[in-house]
């Protein structure tokens, strides 16, 4: 392979990487993107970074946590839900 | 949902966290963020005979979450939008001795599960908060709600394409800063080659 089609190819698959990840990509496309990438170690390297990346995104929890809700606060939801609940048909036999 | 008192609980006790943690990385402030929890469980509460598939609650309620921060959004100032282009993520390649070589950090040098939660959450932490909100959004829902592409495009009213399009360029943001992050942490080593 010329180094210009390396590069045009390896720019598709940069551009494709994520549907490719996700599943997203039609069968012949996805075909295609995997013969590519396993004659091309930059391409491979690429996409196992990219694969840890939503790995991590995906282990990933905010650390961030709300202050305890407030009595009132609480009150204030429990009626609407009581109300929401007394809404709801009735699935009792 | 029942009835019982147990069920609320758990019930508010989760997507408060839940939507708590969305709005914060999205609104930027603490008590923005602990009213988008407040005024979305009030609504959902309200409003639960509109939800059409009991199934689909969390991608409604993440609905309802992202339209309160965009109320709250018109009330504070926000970073003008910022769209990010696929170019800037594409990286370097040089050639070295008629090999071609990528100019990125060594991955597998990747902290292990231990450390994540900590050092990697830190610097997750600061990556996902540093993208733009088009992004930002979508990447919460996808990689870190775990919400298909569909619900995705209708928690925040976009076509399923703008919905991948902007994941693909936040993972690619995300995953410069962690390439930047890890270069730095093993001394900047790169390496790849063809």
């Amino acid at each position: 392979m010329e180094p210009h089609e390396r590069s045009e190819k390896c720019r598709e698959v940069f551009s494709l990487l994520s549907e490719y990840l996700n599943l997203e990509l039609p069968p012949e496309a996805c075909r295609e993107m995997e013969a590519h990438i396993a004659g091309c170690a930059p391409c491979v390297e690429f996409t196992e970074s990219l694969r840890k990346t939503v790995e991590l995104c995906r282990q990933y929890r905010p650390e961030a946590m709300p202050t305890p809700l407030e009595a009132a606060a609480r009150e204030q939801l429990l009626g609407a839900y009581r109300k929401m609940i007394a809404g709801l048909p009735d699935t009792q036999p | 949902m029942t009835g019982d008192a147990a069920a609320f609980d758990r019930f508010v006790e989760h997507f408060r966290a839940k939507i708590f943690q969305y709005s914060w990385l999205m609104c930027g402030q603490r008590e923005d963020a602990e009213d988008v929890a407040q005024d979305t469980l009030m609504k959902a509460f309200e409003s639960f005979d509109q939800l059409r598939e009991p199934e689909r609650v969390r991608p409604w309620i993440f609905r309802i979450a992202r339209n309160a921060c965009l109320m709250k959004r018109r009330k504070s100032d926000f970073a003008p939008q910022h769209e990010l282009s696929l170019d800037e993520f594409l990286p370097a390649m040089e050639r070295e001795g008629g090999r071609i070589q990528l100019q990125i950090a060594d991955w597998s040098g990747l902290p292990d599960r231990r450390m994540l939660q900590t050092e990697m959450n830190g610097v997750l932490n600061r990556a996902i908060g540093e993208l733009p909100e088009a992004y930002k959004s979508v990447m919460l829902m996808r990689d870190v709600e775990d919400l298909s592409t569909q619900e995705t495009a209708q928690v925040l009213d976009l076509s399923e394409d703008v919905v991948k399009t902007r994941l693909h360029r936040a993972r690619l943001a995300v995953r410069k800063m962690l390439d930047e992050y890890l270069g730095t942490r093993t001394g900047g080593g790169q390496h790849g080659t063809a």
